[in-house]
């Protein structure tokens, strides 16, 4: 654990330290000019939003059916780590729409699931937080209600009319924008790697903790 | 008669490219000069602070967020210290 851990740590620095000069460095885009290099942050933390919430959904549905403690934990750590992405992910939008768009927010299909998908986690959280005993059955249903999502609010650009560009912006990428944001979500997907891995286990001493006070008691 | 036909469709397909050149318009002519403060709110707004933002939220999340996660497992490992104590044969 703790040598992954260090690996980690190490390759995380490394790739955020050097992810700026690799944005700095790529070309402005034709009618967006200097605003669009939020895309390689925005984008890549929406990416790693989806994946973390699909995480928190399956561990979810094996703690459920399959009444894995551990996977439970793992479950609390993603769902955590999908409300602070989701939260990146709606902030920066919105800088960028300020410029692209003229405003900051638009109800559209894709601002407005992506919303609804980061208030579904964080109702997660504070059922885990003040839902009292019995909550992790519930909550762990409402995180595969929120994994479910996902395939709706990345389809919901090619299935509504919406101001947001559609999911054919990144295949469609040229080159020397290509190589730094797939650079930018591999510093992310090793960040998330990092963050589920440090939160599982302070998850597993916390349920230590409790055993030992249950020993205490007895 | 096939000669004129010939010569009728070769001047068709030359005139194809002239049709689509007729169909491009210039640009119209700029009647004034307007300074950059009179454009549009949209047009105005400096890119550089909004990229900043962005990157600083995203910047200023994740190093908050490890913050709290750093500072729990404090508290946790130091609370096991202590309820371990307390639990060996000896202890309280």
């Amino acid at each position: 654990m703790t040598r992954l851990f260090t690996v980690l740590l190490i390759v995380c620095i490394g790739m955020f330290g050097y992810a700026p000069f690799l944005i700095v460095n790529a070309p402005y885009e034709s009618t967006m000019g200097l605003v669009q290099k939020i895309f390689y942050f925005h984008v890549a933390a929406a990416l790693t939003l989806f994946l973390s919430a699909f995480v928190a959904g399956i561990s979810s549905a094996v703690f459920l059916f399959g009444r894995r403690p551990s996977a439970d934990r793992v479950a609390v750590a993603a769902a955590e780590i999908t409300v602070v992405l989701g939260l990146i992910v709606l902030v920066s939008g919105p800088l960028w729409a300020r410029k692209a768009w003229g405003v900051w927010w638009q109800w559209d299909a894709r601002l407005t699931s992506t919303l609804v998908m980061w208030l579904v986690f964080q109702s997660y959280i504070l059922l885990r937080r003040y839902g009292g005993p019995g909550s992790e059955r519930l909550s762990a249903a409402v995180a595969i209600f929120g994994a479910a999502l996902v395939p709706f609010v990345y389809w919901s650009v090619n299935m509504w009319r919406t101001v947001h560009p559609t999911t054919n912006v990144v295949p469609t990428l040229d080159p020397s924008m290509r190589g730094p944001f797939l650079f930018c979500v591999l510093a992310f997907f090793c960040l998330y790697a990092l963050l589920l891995t440090t939160r599982t286990a302070l998850e597993t001493r916390r349920a230590e903790l409790e055993a030992l006070y249950l020993a205490l008691e007895d | 008669m096939k000669k004129i036909a010939y010569i009728l469709a070769t001047l068709a397909v030359l005139a194809l490219p002239c049709e689509r050149v007729s169909a491009w318009q210039p640009p119209a002519a700029q009647d004034g000069f307007v300074p950059v403060e009179q454009l549009g709110n949209q047009e105005q707004l400096p890119a550089a602070p909004l990229v900043a933002g962005a990157y600083g939220v995203a910047w200023a999340a994740i190093l908050f967020y490890v913050w709290t996660i750093w500072r729990r497992l404090a508290r946790i490992e130091r609370e096991l210290a202590d309820v371990a104590r307390r639990v060996a044969p000896g202890g309280r």
